[in-house]
């Protein structure tokens, strides 16, 4: 029986991340068709709590990899115990998220195991036996299909928040095999952590996303947007004018020079819409617009607009929302 | 300090993407730069030399138009050039990066740079290969660099924050957005880089046989994604028009 289909289960805080579950839901789907394991690589300190949902979730064996030295990231450390792992277990498959995590530790991986990897995928299907991955190539404006042929594993990193998650099956379990680790000697020496204190999600895994251009006139402004956020359980963006004007931080941008984002709804405010933004947020399920200039560029993509000024229309949406919450 | 810049031309980012008679991206016509990130890790690069004297070299694989680019870099500061040409042969990221590997391990470096991802095909992986290939320890996406003796200081993105990693030197290091601002070329500097030296080389001048490049993955199809149709603006006053946008994501979108 070949090594299985592999799924790295990324976590933090012990708290497995949303595009775990998705990856789980998409290998299961392939395990069943290639009548192959589904194994969850499991990596961190006292994380063994996370194997329960793991199973929920449609792994059939967690491989659990404990250590003090993986209890923060770093790229020598991690893809020494992973890559150990691999060789040992030989997968035809091995899928991770396309997170900053995921994705520093997918390339390092796939160039010691001298295999293919595809990045930022959207799309896994098996054709033929084989499977095909799809992804979005110059921001989204074009995509791109391949195969692996002979490499193995065939490894990808998949987009968050694009392929759905099978509802968890309670009291599923799985067989959790402990392995010792072997981190190797590690290179990176972490000094110093700063966490940004925020009780919004992340963008790149936000459900909803509000959004502010360079229509907010200043940094004040964007308490604005942030109030609108806390209403909808949303994350802030901001497109690259508000960004350089030092208004929001570099991590908030969003499109080509930014960050990708799929969420169900994108709400733009004071953005026009400029080919290099819209390449970060064109694939949002609803996007909306609010902005002065009804020629906007943005109201080409929107599925719903309102031609006005943001400061007005802003706070009536936060009235609006907090009155349907109410109502519950 | 001796720097080796990677650098990847690609499409300016307001090209529209279109697809030639074989169904593959039309290159016809599409004006070029050099990709963004790059233009950080170049930036960056001559900041080291200039603290610490030394050379900028800039490595680039691709065909011969990408001599253009790497003239840009030169005339920002840097000293050299080096393009391979794969000579219309299909390259993944694991034969790029084999080739990179190969050109740097043939050069004298302290420390090597590169943009984070690429914002043609965003794939985010030719220099983690580079890195296990040479054997040296990265650090992605940073935003912040201090150079000191025989190490380095690397403030990097982290999901909800950032932090500072140390790692010894030979290293390669990835550029993220607000690590600094490039310089825009001098007439001077664009005067000059028309005399500094550009090595053009071929997978035999490097001893790379066939068997070392062959591609890991293969493109079966490029097509264009449908185009988004776009919806209706929500009319009235600005009360009136709240109100509805409201009732039509609960009603219609049904997503809140
Ligand atoms: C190499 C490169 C990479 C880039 N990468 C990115 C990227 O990743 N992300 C990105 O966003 N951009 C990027 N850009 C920049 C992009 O081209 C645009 O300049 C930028 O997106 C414009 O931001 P904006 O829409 O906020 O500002 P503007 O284009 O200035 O638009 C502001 C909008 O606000 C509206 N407005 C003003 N006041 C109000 C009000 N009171 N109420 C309502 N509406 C109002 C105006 O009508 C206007 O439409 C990149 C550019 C280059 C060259």
């Amino acid at each position: 029986m070949p090594g299985g289909i592999w799924v790295y289960a990324e976590q933090k805080d012990g708290k497995l991340k949303k595009v775990t579950l998705e990856l789980l839901s998409a290998a299961r789907k392939i395990a069943d068709e290639q009548k192959e394991e589904l194994c969850a690589v499991l990596t961190g300190r006292d994380v063994a709590g996370l194997a329960g949902t793991l199973a929920e979730y449609g792994a059939d064996k967690v491989y659990l990899l404990q250590s003090e030295d993986l209890e923060n990231y770093t790229t020598d450390g991690y893809t020494s115990a992973v890559t150990a792992l691999v060789r040992e277990h030989q997968p035809s498959v091995f899928l991770l998220g396309y997170t900053v995590l995921g994705r520093d530790l997918a390339a390092h991986v796939a160039q010691r195991l001298d295999t293919g990897l595809f990045t930022d995928c959207v799309d896994v299907r098996l054709e033929d036996g084989q499977l095909v991955f799809k992804r979005p190539i110059y921001a989204g404006k074009a995509f791109f299909e391949g195969v692996c042929p002979e490499a193995r594993p065939v490894m990808a990193t998949v987009r968050p928040n694009v392929l759905p998650v099978n509802p968890p099956q309670a009291g599923r379990t799985a067989q959790v095999i402990e392995v010792n680790p072997q981190p190797g000697s590690i290179r990176q020496i972490i000094r110093d952590v700063v966490r940004q204190v925020s009780t919004r999600p992340e963008l790149t895994e936000a459900d909803i996303i509000v959004s502010g251009g360079r229509g907010m006139k200043g940094p004040e402004n964007f308490r604005l947007l942030e109030e609108l956020a806390d209403v909808l359980g949303a994350a802030v963006g901001a497109s690259r004018a508000a960004v350089d004007a030092g208004w929001a931080p570099h991590s908030m941008q969003v499109g080509q020079t930014g960050k990708t984002v799929s969420p169900t709804l994108y709400i733009a405010c004071g953005i026009s819409g400029a080919i290099q933004h819209l390449a970060g947020m064109g694939s949002s399920k609803y996007i909306v617009a609010i902005n002065k200039d009804p020629e906007a560029n943005i109201f080409k993509v929107a599925d719903y607009g309102i031609v006005g000024d943001l400061f007005e229309v802003v706070p009536l949406l936060i009235q609006e929302f907090k009155k349907l919450k109410e109502q519950g | 300090m001796n720097v080796v810049v990677m650098l990847k031309q690609t499409f300016d980012t307001e090209a529209r993407i279109t697809l030639d008679e074989k169904g593959r991206i039309n290159r016809e016509g599409v004006s070029l730069i050099i990709n963004p990130y790059d233009e950080f890790a170049v930036e960056e690069g001559l900041r080291v030399k200039e603290k610490s004297k030394g050379e900028v070299t800039v490595v680039s694989v691709g065909e011969a138009q990408v001599q253009e680019a790497l003239r840009q870099a030169l005339a920002m500061g840097a000293d050299k050039a080096i393009l391979v040409s794969p000579d219309g042969m299909e390259v993944d990221e694991y034969v790029t990066a084999t080739i990179l590997a190969k050109v740097i391990g043939g050069l004298q470096y302290d420390i090597i740079l590169a943009g984070w991802r690429a914002i043609d095909d965003g794939s985010a992986q030719v220099a983690a290969r580079v890195a296990e290939i040479l054997g040296l320890p990265m650090v992605n996406m940073v935003t912040r660099l201090e150079v000191g003796e025989g190490s380095v200081l690397a403030t990097r993105e982290i999901e909800g924050g950032s932090e500072v990693v140390e790692v010894p030197l030979p290293a390669v290091v990835t550029a993220q957005k607000g690590l600094n601002e490039p310089r825009y070329p001098t007439m001077k500097g664009i005067m000059q880089a028309k005399k500094k030296p550009m090595q053009k080389m071929t997978l035999q001048d490097l001893g790379l046989d066939a068997g070392q490049v062959v591609p890991k993955v293969r493109a079966v199809k490029y097509y264009l994604p449908p185009p988004r149709k776009p919806g209706r603006i929500i009319p009235g006053e600005a009360a009136e028009a709240a109100a509805a946008l409201v009732r039509a994501l609960r009603e219609e979108a049904k997503i809140i």
